[in-house]
């Protein structure tokens, strides 16, 4: 019995430790926001959120396979928050009712309980194939679909009086029959478990024959306490192994419901955020994900994060950088640049996550991996300076990117002199571009962008975008495709900030 | 003549009983040899052997020749098997001798018995099928024939086959009611198990983690199954009675010269083991030629051994080195860019000289090398001294220690000396020194970043290589050469590896 709800053949993994980057691209791309907006102050519902949105998936159809779910999900809300009622009932009461289960290792005990928790979860089994025989017409994914089927072929009641039948048996009402040889130092060895013999009974009386007896018997004395726990010892050695299969099969059962909470408490995360994002005015798309073809193409891009937080007041950007393996960004300080970036960056967070992105339309090649390297306020490790902390943040991000990653890389290595700075982001993004790695640059080192627009322009495989100023100085918020141009503005921000007269 | 077998390690003495070099722990631990031979050692003699380099040639040569024998895979896969079952033995006498039950304790010193006639008489058909060349394997193969021919061995060998076999056979049921248990002769019955993991397949799918309950299994027999044991006992008694008569007659087991054998030969194995984890197409161990008077050295495709061990881990490939000293050269200063290489060719040339005398293959190709008395290093401490006066005051201190001990046959490595001072010192520093150390006439590797030490008299300058189309890659070789030095600018960069060049080589595919 299986979930499969987020993943084609397996279930949720929520065992991994996230991606070493996954920690800058939380804080950069203020992933918070998405996460507070879907989680609702529910924490299984933000783990889940985390979990999903910083290890996003990198195969297309993997993709496609999330997004048919959750289109099913948007059809029908009420129904998948009814199920996911129930798995959070199974999930949480069956500590309240056998809370001490999992400490009685007492493998007779263990049996004991093991019976009295696959009655309790017989019950629920049955209510969950109430639950999506009811919904499973309208249900047109495949994730979806193939949970309605396992929940009708096999949770059967045939099946079930089967299970209470074998159980009666295990309750050894005549004692415990074994057989075994000697093993190392002489001890019993290789135990095997038996049906009581048809027909005997407990006394027998001792048989002498021409080589002696056949068999021998002890009594352990009331008071041998020692004698007594070995007894029980043996006895729980010889029903460990049924009472494992037991213990086990309610554990799958546990699990089982315990994987259907995850799984669907990411989807549930999925309508909160709708929800939020409609109501801010900024109503998603399915993205197109793509593979090979370089593309990466938005209409109505916005910062969902920022959307969320400022309750809707983003500037919309289009970006038309199919075929393109650089994007550079260029312009006036807050000009609206990094919001940009943002808005990209968590586009292709949102959609490795197999969800819907704020825009009006966006496809993309599928990133292989997602990193940022922006510029810190603060150098954390006083030990190395500011840009020696830089390089070791790329040279961490290279071990990690793979052709077809994507890097975010905000105002990066403008911690030493332009000249130098320079010279080595231009190295760098020349060596990843040669590795396929796509790379989006917000910078105002003017010799970078300025040597790699005029190298771009031979090769078309650059797009160069700046943060304009409309005819009366103030920005737009909106970016245009441009040539860098010589002097960032600066004497802008400083005259908005010290008045005309400065 | 004929000397009978005693040591694989020590032909004529033995370890010196005083504590060996005191220093060593230092120079191996600066040399990158401590942490190696650290995950060598397990054996106390080993690590003696390890710490104790041999000053006789003729010692030197007897593990040599021990080491050629060894690098047979055959035979070094069987010594090996030899020393996994003698420590099973080890165990298993243990364990009988910790018994309280007799018929217990007699099964183990059984088992202990069959486990030790096993691995002598494979080790010694393995010997005889290898055929060494070696005095020291030869010597052991004719002990261990006469050993295995002895009478008191052979009747040892056919009683224990024999209780063996009986004890094999015994099979018998209980039956548990209540506090009674029933003891029979084993009759037909099937496993009930098996039969329910069958009908709950269906949720024990890979999900599902083992909830198996663990016993404490411990040797001792607790009061149940010591009552089944002396009913099973009772139903078949010829077969105890013979473990009981075996127990008594045979304890002398094992022989002290075998043990002594199994205990020397894993330095062999250890180094070997070693050895064969690093050992690839382009970089290999070989037997090193020592002389006592000569000075020349020439080595081919070497490596420091430290580094190979962790990068044949790692999945790394290393870069070997040529090094060619002739009669009047004695002192290498090392120059280049950081990370180049410097100082892993420091290290590897204070290896060469201390494994050499050890009798072990050294790294590389061919070696011909001098026999020194002893490997002395001086290298940055940086958990000592936090002011920089201090630091300094520390280094040229321990300096004079070893400028007063070394001889003209000694090897003195020095990395990165004075690099705590500021430049105009330390050029005055390593010129100084540097006079020391030529006037006594022994050999020395200098690693150092200033250039100008290494354009002095009668010392051989040698560059740790860039690739010559483009200064920004490293090759990791040291060859002859006037120092040069290189712009700092990229440097940083460089050592984070997100220069052009540094990016290709990551990112290629």
């Amino acid at each position: 019995m299986n979930v499969h709800l987020m993943h084609p053949a397996r279930d949720v993994d929520l065992t991994s430790e996230l991606p070493p980057e996954a920690e800058d691209l939380a804080q950069d791309l203020d992933i918070e926001a998405i996460v507070d907006a879907m989680s609702q102050g529910d924490p299984h519902l933000r783990s889940m959120a985390e979990r999903a949105l910083l290890t996003g998936l990198t195969d297309v159809a993997a993709i496609r396979y999330r997004q048919d779910v959750l289109r099913d999900c948007l059809a029908q809300p009420e129904a998948i928050r009814r199920l996911y009622a129930l798995a959070t009932d199974v999930t949480v009461g069956h500590r309240r009712i056998h809370g001490l289960f999992f400490f009685a290792r007492s493998p007779e005990s263990v049996l004991a309980r093991s019976l009295d928790l696959l009655e309790f979860f017989s019950e629920r089994l049955r209510e969950l194939r109430r639950l999506t025989s009811d919904f499973a017409p309208q249900v047109r994914s495949q994730g979806l679909g193939q949970l309605c089927a396992t929940a009708r072929t096999e949770l059967d009641d045939a099946y079930f009086a089967t299970v209470a039948a074998e159980l009666r048996e295990l309750r050894f009402a005549n004692g415990i029959h074994l057989s075994a040889g000697l093993g190392p130092g002489c001890k019993p060895d290789a135990w095997v478990l038996h049906r009581w013999p048809a027909g005997r009974r407990g006394r027998w009386r001792p048989r002498i024959l021409g080589t002696g007896r056949d068999v021998y018997a002890f009594e352990i004395p009331e008071r041998d306490e020692s004698g007594l726990q070995a007894l029980a010892d043996l006895r729980g050695r010889s029903v460990s192994s049924v009472a494992n299969v037991l213990a086990q099969s309610a554990d799958h059962i546990l699990g089982f419901f315990a994987c259907l909470r995850s799984e669907l408490g990411f989807y549930v995360g999925c309508l909160n955020l709708h929800d939020a994002l409609v109501r801010a005015g900024a109503a998603p798309v399915m993205p197109e994900p793509c593979a090979g073809g370089g593309r990466l193409c938005a209409k109505d891009l916005r910062d969902a994060a920022l959307t969320l937080r400022t309750g809707g007041e983003v500037v919309p950007n289009d970006l038309a950088a199919d075929g393109t393996e650089l994007v550079m960004i260029t312009g006036a300080n807050q000009g609206g640049k990094s919001t940009f970036l943002r808005g990209v960056g968590l586009a292709f967070v949102m959609l490795r996550a197999g969800m819907f992105v704020a825009a009006a339309s966006f496809a993309a090649d599928v990133p292989q991996g997602v990193f940022t390297h922006f510029k810190r306020q603060e150098d954390a490790n006083l030990e190395s300076g500011k840009f020696e902390e830089e390089l070791a943040r790329l040279s961490a991000i290279v071990d990690r990117v793979r052709p077809g990653s994507v890097i975010l890389c905000n105002e990066s290595l403008a911690a030493t002199s332009e000249r130098e700075g320079s010279e080595i982001a231009r190295q760098v993004v020349r060596g990843l571009g040669e590795a396929g790695v796509r790379v989006l640059f917000v910078t105002h080192l003017f010799d970078l962008a300025d040597s790699l627009y005029r190298d771009g322009g031979r090769t078309g495989k650059a797009l160069f975008l700046r943060a304009d100023r409309g005819e009366d100085g103030r920005r737009t918020f909106r970016l245009r495709e441009g040539a860098p141009q010589p002097t960032s503005h600066g004497e802008d921000l400083y005259r908005s900030i010290f008045g005309a007269d400065a | 003549m004929d000397v009978p077998f005693r040591s694989v390690l020590w032909p004529s003495s033995g370890p010196a009983a005083q504590a060996s070099e005191r220093e060593a722990q230092e120079v191996l631990a600066d040399l990158g040899l401590a942490g190696v031979f650290a995950e060598l050692t397990a054996e106390g003699c080993v690590e003696a052997a390890l710490r104790q380099p041999l000053a006789d040639i003729g010692e030197i040569s007897y593990r040599q020749a021990v080491f050629a024998d060894l690098e047979a895979p055959h035979l070094a896969a069987a010594v090996a098997a030899f020393r996994e079952a003698m420590d099973q033995v080890r165990r298993q006498r243990e364990q009988s001798g910790r018994l309280r039950h007799a018929d217990q304790a007699a099964r183990w010193l059984l088992t202990a018995a069959d486990s030790y006639r096993t691995a002598v008489r494979a080790l010694h058909s393995a010997l005889a099928d290898a055929a060494p060349a070696s005095q020291g394997l030869q010597e052991l193969m004719r002990y261990l024939g006469e050993y295995l021919a002895s009478p008191a061995f052979l009747t040892f060998e056919a009683e224990a086959e024999a209780v063996r076999a009986q004890l094999a056979a015994v099979r018998f049921t209980v039956e548990l009611r209540g506090t009674r248990v029933t003891v029979r002769r084993a009759e037909d019955v099937t496993d009930l198990s098996g039969e329910i993991a069958d009908i709950f397949g269906r949720f024990r799918q890979a999900a599902a983690h083992d909830d198996t309950v663990r016993f404490a299994d411990y040797p001792e027999l607790n009061r149940v199954e010591e009552g089944i044991v002396d009913r099973v006992a009772l139903l078949h008694p010829k077969a105890f009675a013979a473990l009981r008569a075996f127990s008594r007659s045979h304890q002398a087991f094992p022989d002290e010269t075998i043990a002594r054998f199994d205990r020397e030969v894993a330095f062999y194995l250890m180094y070997l083991g070693l050895c064969d984890e690093i050992r690839t197409a382009g970089q290999g161990f070989c037997r090193p030629t020592l002389s006592e008077d000569g000075h020349d050295i020439t080595v081919s495709g070497t490596f420091d051994l430290a580094l190979a061990a962790k990068l044949s881990r790692a999945g790394g490939e290393i870069v070997p080195n040529d090094l060619t000293l002739a009669d009047a050269e004695r002192i290498i200063v090392v120059t280049g860019p950081n990370q180049g290489g410097k100082t892993t060719f420091a290290r590897t040339f204070g290896q060469l000289h201390y494994l050499a005398r050890l009798g072990c293959p050294v790294p590389g190709k061919r070696a011909r090398l001098r026999l020194c008395d002893r490997v002395y290093t001086h290298f940055e401490r940086a958990e000592q001294a936090a002011d920089l006066q201090g630091k300094l005051q520390d280094e040229l201190l321990r300096l004079r220690t070893i400028l007063a001990q070394a001889t003209d046959r000694s090897v003195v490595v020095m990395n990165e000396s004075f690099a705590s001072t500021t430049l105009r010192d330390a050029l005055f520093l390593g010129r100084e020194v540097m006079a020391r150390l030529r006037e006594r006439g022994l050999l020395c590797v200098y690693v150092t970043f200033i250039d100008e030490l290494a354009a002095g008299d009668g010392v051989v300058s040698m560059v740790s290589q860039v690739a010559p189309d483009d200064p920004t890659r490293r090759t990791f070789r040291v060859v002859r050469g006037p120092a040069n030095g290189l712009a700092y600018a990229m440097t940083l960069a460089e050592r984070h590896g997100v220069t052009l060049d540094a990016l290709r080589r990551r990112l290629a595919p």
